[in-house]
């Protein structure tokens, strides 16, 4: 049961973030989905995430549609607000909120059924939107919730439980952000949590949408021989082409790396993230290079991981809409209402 | 029967040919003789090469519905004539293009045929087919100018200010509106015997369409986040939304906006944005049609469930499914009352013209926050697009926002638990928090099942107990929605019921009516849910007739569902083929009823 809450455990010795907090202050109710779920291991991921980034709580908004991924938002930062809407919905409720309240952290979860089907049209909408928020998805190629169909992510071949062979080929949402203009893509595994918490923290941190496809196995329906989102299946073939780590601003700047396959892209904020052990002239900021590589590692059966692409210019929705840097709901209203005098010369305009 | 000041005339010609400025010329014009005035566009569902069709009616009592009767067709559209001549009354007048031969479809016993060669003279006096086709508009302006006697000094006036900047237009606009007056007073006996002269009863008047009243009570209700997906008959409404934003809520300095629109992929996504700004605490609202709000069933259902506000305006229009387009109807009034699955029920309410358009729009607004609930507001195509003639708007300078119980980082500070659904008053309204403000008021929304502080739960006492607070919260606004607006009289024999746009023509059909002899008590609905008065009307009332415009007495079935009065005992009156109603639709139903009562 998600009501209940852990036993306040007091840890003295854990170490606090600068705003004071432990890490155990950014967790949330108790999970309620499968042991050994991989959504639980993004959960705890986020959670190491936001605590070194100290995020402010309540300045975080934790937004999800629905699905055993969608249920994750209760699972972390319970001081958080948080936002469980209807299946395959969560980006245009976020578009909404980040309208409304544009100096909020968004951090959304999907998983590949809320967001590559039901919610397909949402997803590209936000990202041609460039809605800034984080969006996760927490891939596992099956409906979990509804006990394990498959989504539009499973592979050609790759079969369910039952031994049934999924016949249509899958959709990337790596490829497909890509495609659409994202400007922060970036793949991971949830049993990763090196490769996954620097990409967490510098999504959050981008200025727009930073889509994360989290290949996060559903043990219950999806983690046999036969499935290419197993446990198993993941750890031999990904390869991680773009390791990344993410330097907040205020953190002291470590000394330079004197690798020269190190290269650093600054964010909007300040902060940077320093890619390492990228191929022989990969190049992040690139698109096509981006979308060839992912491509590449398919046709090898490989799964392309880490921070694939980046682009800090890119404009958010608030940007291309002009909008007052002020939160819309911090305006107060006699700023926004142009009074009796405006009226009746504008009804001249109606005679 | 028609006379000074009180006629109807139409223009019958082909869309996408440019008449809509003429004959807003010829509108405007009248009303600035101090003439009440209303017109009617009755247009099809393309943008080019179909028939359309415009009604001005002049109306020295101040009726504004759609007329009656019409006094003299102007005929320009020869796919439509014989039906256009078929609507000219008994002893009244068609107007037709006399460049080609009167066509045997034209001639009618009875009626005066009237000839002016337009194309002919547009091909004499312009250069370029363009030209001449927009132009001709202005010559039969011209000519109903002559024809009805309206003031040239006034239309010259319009003229200068519409082509203050640009001479040449004016100068072919000028000589067009000429050459259509000379003919017909040359030509013809002018005036004709029902014609125009100066009144003084549009001084405090304006002429406005309800999409751009709604879009300007947004703007006024301090609306800041409009999320839309295109559609007839609402698109409109954020037009009219960004273009008053783009005048107001331009910072002066950085030019920055001080609102968001956003144009969604489609209607799930609009009422998404629209709560999802509600949630986070603007005032945000979508505007829709019939299929749209199809569209946004769910939801609707999770605003109303996890008590989000947020404003929806369905401009309603002919339906099912794409139905009609740029019919109007009111077809809707069932799927808002319920919108989505589950028990569901929601706040409607029902403008009846522009002016109430703008008012109800910022009632609206209030309402929603202050019951955290979708609020809709219910037009159609006949309020929001047509150019109707109401009250100047006027605005209450110390009008401030109802933002309803929202605690703040103040009183955050001192709460130790707080629980979202808990609520102490018997309103029925719990208070809310916004995300960002403090972290003592996060909570989590969840649409799926919840007890009073917002945790899950699937337990059936604690799930109960909130959705019976939402009938509460449902009956206590049946107190504060606006009034039912009354018209009685002295021993009136039956009570007529109705709402939005109807209301027009049923003022009219009552004053008809009683000089009939049939004296009718009337009650315009404003607002669902109904109030206590709704149900004592009835009650009050041996013979209760419904007027609305569907085919399944949609209005009469809620009547019927939430006040308890017998679906039989009231009358339903219908008109549902896509035109605004008139009057004599209501005295046709009531007078023959009565008729048969009284045998
Ligand atoms: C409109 C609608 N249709 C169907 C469902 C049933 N449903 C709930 S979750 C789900 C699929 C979830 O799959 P995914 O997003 O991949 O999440 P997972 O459980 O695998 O993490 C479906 C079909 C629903 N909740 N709403
Ligand atoms: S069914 Fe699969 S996805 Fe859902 S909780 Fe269990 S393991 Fe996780
Ligand atoms: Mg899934």
């Amino acid at each position: 049961m998600t009501s209940i809450t852990k036993p306040p455990v007091r840890h003295p010795g854990l170490p606090k973030n600068a705003l004071g907090f432990t890490v155990r202050d950014y967790e949330g109710a108790m999970s309620t989905l499968c042991a050994g779920c991989g959504h639980d291991s993004v959960t705890a991921a986020l959670v190491l995430a936001c605590w070194e980034l100290a995020l402010p709580p309540h300045r975080a908004a934790k937004m999800s549609g629905i699905g055993c991924s969608s249920k994750t938002t209760a699972y972390f930062m319970k001081q958080s607000h948080g936002f469980n809407s209807v299946h395959g919905r969560m980006p245009s409720v976020t578009s909404g909120a980040n309208a409304a309240n544009r100096d909020l952290h968004y951090i959304g979860i999907s998983g590949d059924g809320d967001s590559l089907s039901i919610g397909l049209g949402q997803l590209s909408h936000a990202i041609r939107r460039n809605v800034r928020m984080l969006y996760l998805i927490d891939n596992n190629g099956v409906y979990g919730l509804t006990k394990g169909q498959f989504s539009a992510s499973a592979d050609i071949g790759s079969t369910s439980k039952k031994g049934e062979a999924n016949l249509q080929p899958p959709i990337d949402p790596v490829l497909l952000a890509l495609t659409l203009g994202a400007t922060f893509v970036a793949r991971s595994f949830s049993g990763d949590k090196a490769q996954l918490v620097p990409i967490l923290k510098a999504g959050i941190m981008h200025n727009g949408l930073a889509l994360v496809d989290i290949i996060s196995p559903c043990v219950t329906f999806n983690d046999h021989e036969g499935s290419t989102k197993s446990y198993k299946f993941t750890r031999e073939h990904e390869v991680e082409l773009v390791a990344a780590d993410f330097v907040p601003l205020r953190r002291e700047v470590i000394a330079p790396e004197t690798d020269a396959a190190v290269s650093v892209v600054t964010m909007h904020d300040g902060s940077t993230v320093r890619f390492r052990r990228t191929p022989e002239g990969y190049d992040p900021t690139d698109r096509e290079a981006a979308y060839a590589h992912v491509r590449a590692c398919q046709q090898r059966n490989e799964v392309a991981t880490g921070l694939l692409f980046i682009d800090e210019h890119g404009q958010d929705m608030h940007a291309v809409s002009k909008t007052v840097e002020m939160p819309l709901v911090e305006l107060p209203y006699e700023q926004l209402c142009p009074g009796n005098g405006a009226l009746q010369k504008l009804m001249e305009g109606f005679r | 029967m028609s006379g000074i000041n009180d006629f109807a005339f139409k223009i019958a010609t082909v869309n996408g040919t440019g008449s809509a400025s003429a004959n807003s010329l010829l509108m405007q014009a009248i009303f600035r003789m101090g003439i009440p005035v209303t017109g009617k566009n009755i247009f099809p569902s393309n943008i080019q090469g179909l028939p359309t069709f415009y009604e001005i009616r002049v109306s020295k009592d101040g009726y504004t519905a759609r007329p009656p009767d019409v006094d003299l067709v102007v005929a320009l559209n020869p796919s439509t004539y014989a039906k256009d001549v078929a609507t000219v009354r008994p002893g009244g007048y068609l107007l037709y293009d006399s460049s080609w031969p009167l066509e045997p479809e034209l001639v009618r016993e009875g009626i005066t045929i009237l000839g002016i060669p337009f194309g002919r003279m547009c091909v004499e006096n312009f250069q370029g087919d363009r030209d001449r086709t927009l132009l001709r508009n202005i010559v039969y302006a011209g000519a109903l100018a002559a024809l009805l006697e309206i003031d040239m000094d006034i239309v010259r006036q319009m003229l200068v200010e519409k082509f203050s900047k640009k001479k040449k237009l004016f100068d072919a606009n000028n000589t067009a509106i000429r050459l259509g007056y000379d003919y017909a007073r040359e030509h013809y006996q002018c005036p004709l015997p029902f014609h125009l002269e100066k009144m003084n009863a549009t001084s405090d008047s304006i002429i406005i369409d309800g999409n751009t009243a709604a879009g300007l009570g947004a703007v006024y209700a301090g609306a800041t986040v409009g999320a839309w997906y295109p559609i007839t008959p609402s698109t409109s409404l954020m037009e009219a939304f960004k273009g008053f934003c783009e005048k107001f809520r331009t910072d002066p300095e950085t030019g920055l906006a001080r609102y968001c629109i956003i144009q969604a992929e489609d209607e799930l996504s609009a009422a998404g944005i629209a709560i999802g700004a509600g949630w986070a605490g603007a005032r945000a609202f979508t505007n829709t049609a019939g299929p749209g709000l199809s569209l946004m069933q769910e939801f609707i259902g999770l605003a109303y469930y996890t008590e989000i506000p947020a404003v929806f305006y369905d401009i309603q229009r002919t339906g099912p499914s794409t139905g009609m387009p740029t019919r109007t109807q009111q077809g809707d009034l069932m799927s808002l009352a319920y919108a989505s699955h589950g028990d569901t029920k929601h706040i409607v309410l029902f403008p009846c013209n522009p002016e109430e358009c703008f008012y109800l729009s910022v009632t609206a607004f209030d309402l929603s926050e202050r019951f955290q609930t979708p609020v809709f507001v219910a037009s159609d195509l006949d309020i929001g697009m047509n150019d109707w003639m109401c009250k100047r708007l006027t605005w209450d300078d110390s009008y401030r926002p109802d933002r309803g119980k929202v605690l703040g980082a103040e009183e955050l500070a001192n709460v130790k638990k707080f629980s979202r659904y808990l609520c102490v008053d018997d309103d029925g309204i719990a208070p809310r928090t916004l995300p960002g403000v403090h972290p003592n008021g996060a909570y989590f929304v969840r649409g799926s099942g919840h007890d009073k502080h917002g945790a899950y739960t699937e337990d059936s006492d604690a799930y109960q107990e909130v959705v019976d607070r939402l009938t509460l919260k449902f009956a206590a606004a049946a107190k504060v929605v606006p009034e039912p607006e009354f018209h009685l009289q002295a021993d009136a024999h039956v009570g007529i019921v109705s709402l939005g746009g109807c209301h027009a023509a049923v003022l009219e059909a009552i004053d008809r009516l009683r000089e009939q002899g049939l004296v009718a008590d009337y009650m315009r609905i404003r607002a669902f849910p109904f109030n206590e008065s709704v149900k004592a009307f009835l009650d009050s009332h041996a013979a209760v007739f419904v007027v609305e415009q569907n085919r399944d007495a949609q209005l009469r079935s809620l009547l019927a569902i939430e006040t308890g009065m017998p679906r039989d005992a009231m009358v339903p009156v219908l008109d549902y083929g896509g035109m605004p109603l008139t009057a004599k639709v209501v005295i046709t139903a009531v007078a023959d009823r009565m008729a048969q009562v009284l045998a």
